[in-house]
């Protein structure tokens, strides 16, 4: 007969481990002697036995009967895939163990609509994420807020303009990965990882466009109807992939430009600085857009002239509102130029043309990669949203 | 009240000790309702008024605690009818309870007992108030006699289904309120493991023998075929099910099992001892006499 020797343990201080253990190893049937020096053993034994459906006699020493009757919780217990690779389709019935888990049978079905690989996965998640979370970074001692930023009033002004637009575009950027996080089915965990990181990113961005916004300043900038109707395109958009084409390919990709322009013209180190931080961010979310609609588009044969569909469609919702609003612009040609020197309000305005210039080569580099030919992107890259995002 | 009950439908009494009486039942009911059987359940707020309606037919099983059983079979023998426990839980047999001291307090016996006071749970709890009582007294302890009483009279009517009148008498005996405490085998060990009784500061003083505790009960005039039917389905019910696991685990069972009667010999030593259900047992004769005539 098995013996287990609990010692002076009591089962009121973890000694069901042991017994436990002691039967997990013994055939059902057989009987397991329970040795100890508690005085509380053999009562404490009948009452842990009785409740696990075990059997029981009281010695001296108590011996505990294993039985089947614990084991038949695990009986059509399923397993929520493989833990090394996702599977092509999730079960609802797995709910939110981790992928490879054994989950037992009975689990009330938790509905995830995003549960189809094909539509949400690219195999550089896991890495994406890694560099995401490598690449984290402290608005408080990344950014020496304390550098000299004084600028003439009317940059300064131009300053607190731009960066209120980036707030409510980056506000945009950081609800649509939110919503659709909650939709995807866990078992697709680095693609979680991965929107739940951007999110996170997002959230760091408001607050340093924030945080320079409010340094010399009280109150933020303007805030149009214009550009609030086409970030609202985008929050609205209910299909992934066509919301991730939309805000990252084609919007988080323009906004790229926008932050190296502003990393390179912005009139004093604390712009340059968070600008130039956030775009690195930006170019890991344009990364996984592209990356997952590219694997997408391959499995998809008709998803290319959805994204041209969508694109079509925003265009027309947009077209009887302003685009990009003339203070903003107007903002990043005088942050361009520095002063009011007609020369430099010249070499700004350059400038903020070649921005556009440049934004549009990069949709179109982009909408290649997803495997539009030169003429479609040229015609979508025109057809993308004024206001940038 | 009797032709509430349709034909071929099991209508269960339940006395509702915890919200959760519901989902158990609801959950039953939708099983049962899967299987093709008539079933519904009624709820009461105390075991006596249940074991009553029984009687009176507005129910025709009982899910009856050990001392609604014996107040059901001794109440049938008085009315000239005959109660049956037909089905069990595997929890429900061969329970203990236990009296406890504190550690170091140098009441280690049964005999140290005397003259000392002892914490109990309600009135009419058989585990923790009325079984550790007979058995005391089969010791040679009568109560009130020999040592003192004191009762935590909390959910009175639910017959110790609520723990809360065990959990004080533990608190009594850490605070030294009293001398010794009665509860079940199962909480002595669950309140070291919560943290009621800390580990090591109590003595387990004695032992009661072992006894049953719930049952379904019936009584004669119930149609054979039907029960035949409820039972089996009960019995058959497997804890690898995955529809009827969650059940089974909230009712706080593994497995169904016949019901039987030779484990309530140590209650109804008590409640004869102590005269617990006396009154109540003419009251409720009385009514249902007053019924059948």
């Amino acid at each position: 007969m098995r013996t287990v020797d609990l010692g002076a343990l009591g089962l009121d201080r973890g000694a069901h481990l042991l017994v436990r253990h002691a039967l997990a190893k013994a055939e059902v049937g057989a009987r397991v002697q329970v040795r100890g020096s508690d005085p509380a053993l053999a009562i404490h034994l009948r009452a842990w036995a009785r409740a696990r459906g075990h059997g029981f006699e009281p010695g001296p020493p108590p011996i505990v009967i294993r039985t089947s009757l614990e084991d038949g919780r695990w009986c059509g217990a399923v397993a929520a895939g493989h833990a090394a690779r996702p599977s092509e389709q999730a079960s609802a019935s797995w709910g939110l163990a981790a992928r490879g888990a054994r989950v037992e049978a009975g689990l009330v079905p938790l509905e995830f609509p995003l549960a189809t690989r094909d539509e949400i996965w690219t195999d550089d998640a896991a890495r994406l994420y890694a560099r995401a979370a490598a690449a984290q970074w402290d608005p408080e001692t990344a950014i020496n807020w304390a550098a000299s930023c004084e600028l003439p009033d009317a940059v300064e002004d131009a300053v607190v303009q731009v960066m209120t637009y980036l707030i409510e575009n980056e506000v945009a950027a950081l609800i649509i990965p939110a919503r659709f996080l909650a939709r995807i089915h866990p078992h697709f965990r680095e693609i979680l990882q991965v929107l739940a990181i951007q999110a996170a990113d997002e959230a760091r961005h408001i607050e340093v466009f924030t945080r320079r916004a409010l340094l010399k300043r009280d109150a933020p900038g303007l805030s149009t109807v214009g550009g609030q109707s086409s970030l609202r395109t985008l929050l609205e958009e209910p299909d992934f992939a066509l919301a991730s084409f939309l805000l990252s390919v084609l919007g988080e990709g323009s906004f790229l430009s926008l932050l190296w322009f502003l990393a390179e013209h912005g009139p004093d180190p604390i712009t340059r600085q968070i600008t130039t931080l956030a775009a690195q961010d930006e170019a890991r979310h344009v990364a996984f857009g592209l990356s997952h609609l590219q694997q997408h588009a391959a499995r998809e044969p008709g998803l290319r002239a959805r994204m041209a569909n969508a694109v079509e469609q925003r265009f027309s919702a947009l077209q009887h509102t302003a685009g990009l609003n003339e203070e903003v612009f107007d903002a990043l040609v005088l942050l361009a130029a520095g002063s009011w020197e007609p020369e430099a309000i010249a070499r700004g305005f350059d400038a903020v043309v070649a921005l556009r210039q440049d934004m549009d080569r990069g949709r179109r580099t982009r909408l290649a990669r997803l495997g539009f030919d030169a003429e479609a992107a040229e015609r979508l890259s025109s057809l993308h949203t004024r206001n940038f995002m | 009240m009797r032709d509430q009950i349709k034909p071929n439908q099991i209508v269960l009494g339940a006395v509702a000790y915890d919200p959760k009486v519901v989902t158990i039942w609801e959950g039953f009911k939708a099983y049962f309702a899967d299987q093709d059987l008539g079933f519904d359940y009624v709820l009461f707020s105390n075991y006596e008024r249940q074991v009553q309606a029984h009687f009176d037919g507005v129910c025709n099983v009982a899910w009856n605690s050990p001392l609604a059983w014996l107040e059901a079979e001794r109440l049938a023998a008085r009315v000239g009818r005959k109660a049956r426990a037909v089905a069990m839980r595997d929890t429900d047999c061969d329970l203990t309870s236990v009296v406890v001291a504190r550690a170091g307090s140098g009441i280690e016996r049964v005999e140290d007992l005397r003259g000392k006071t002892i914490a109990f749970g309600a009135s009419d709890s058989p585990q923790a108030t009325l079984i550790p009582l007979g058995w005391l007294a089969s010791q040679g302890l009568e109560p009130g006699r020999d040592f003192n009483v004191v009762k935590h009279e909390i959910a009175v009517g639910m017959h110790g289904d609520h723990v809360g009148g065990e959990r004080h008498a533990a608190r009594d005996l850490v605070e030294a309120r009293v001398d010794a405490a009665a509860m079940i085998d199962a909480n002595h060990l669950a309140f070291g493991a919560d943290g009621t009784l800390p580990t090591g500061s109590t003595v387990i003083v004695g032992q009661t023998p072992t006894y049953d505790h719930c049952n379904f009960t019936v009584l004669d005039g119930i149609d054979a075929a039907l029960l035949d039917r409820f039972v089996n389905l009960l019995l058959g019910q497997s804890f690898e099910d995955p529809l009827v696991r969650p059940l089974l685990e909230l009712e706080g069972l593994k497995k169904w099992l016949p019901g039987r009667t030779s484990g309530y010999a140590l209650l109804d030593d008590a409640i004869t001892r102590l005269g617990t259900i006396n009154a109540w047992l003419d009251t409720a004769s009385a009514n249902s006499d007053g019924q059948s005539s």
